[in-house]
């Protein structure tokens, strides 16, 4: 366990040493992915990538919440949540086996 | 949207690109991503959301069908929270916020 955080200018970074496509390029091919994705999942539909995982976006009905520090009820509207599940390719990476 | 529809959207997107090399952009993202978790990493791609791992300890559980206990080893898993510029597109989050507001103390953050 290393503990770090990788970012978009890691993911840059390696489609730069994969690709061979310039480090502007790169950059802009890992955020027009995260883009046509958030398009998609933001127009209600699901995204699968297999040997990852998929994104679905699901519906939540009303619930009354409250404010934790007052007490007050509150009614939380019906909202959209996205929920991701994992392939078991991934979680079997996760665990170590492959 | 699956994986090859995804990578036929950025080929139609970027005609100056080969087909081979969208889809070896696309591998790449996602297997850094899987090597980053595999490795207890976090990642975090503002907007989009973050990708972390959670610890899970070893217990019994039971056969719900048969009542039997089975042993359940310690294990790993993904867990992938939403980013607010995500969430927030996903609801028109003005009327939400309005609603939800009460909930929340800004002091108390």
């Amino acid at each position: 366990m290393s503990n770090q955080t990788v970012t978009r200018a890691d993911l840059a970074e390696a489609v730069y040493e994969q690709v061979g496509l310039s480090r502007n390029e790169s950059a802009d091919l890992v955020e027009a992915v995260l883009d046509e994705m958030s398009d998609t999942l933001a127009q209600g539909e699901y995204v699968k990538i297999s040997s990852f995982g998929s994104f679905s976006v699901r519906q939540k009905g009303e619930r009354i919440g409250r404010n934790p520090k007052t007490g007050v009820e509150v009614p939380i509207l019906p909202r959209k949540v996205l929920v991701f599940k994992a392939s078991h390719v991934l979680k079997d990476a996760i665990n170590g086996n492959s | 949207m699956t994986k090859s529809e995804l990578i036929q959207r950025l080929a139609d997107r970027n005609p100056h690109l080969y087909l081979r090399d969208v889809e070896k952009i696309v591998d790449t993202i996602f297997g850094e991503i899987t090597e980053a978790l595999a490795n207890g990493d976090r990642v975090e791609l503002r907007g989009f959301g973050a990708f972390s791992v959670k610890k899970r300890d070893a217990r019994t559980g039971r056969n719900p069908r048969t009542g039997e206990s089975v042993y359940v080893e310690a294990k790993r898993l993904p867990f992938f929270k939403t980013g607010k510029a995500l969430r927030e597109r996903l609801n028109d989050e003005e009327a939400l916020q309005q609603s939800s507001a009460g909930l929340r103390d800004e002091s108390y953050y």
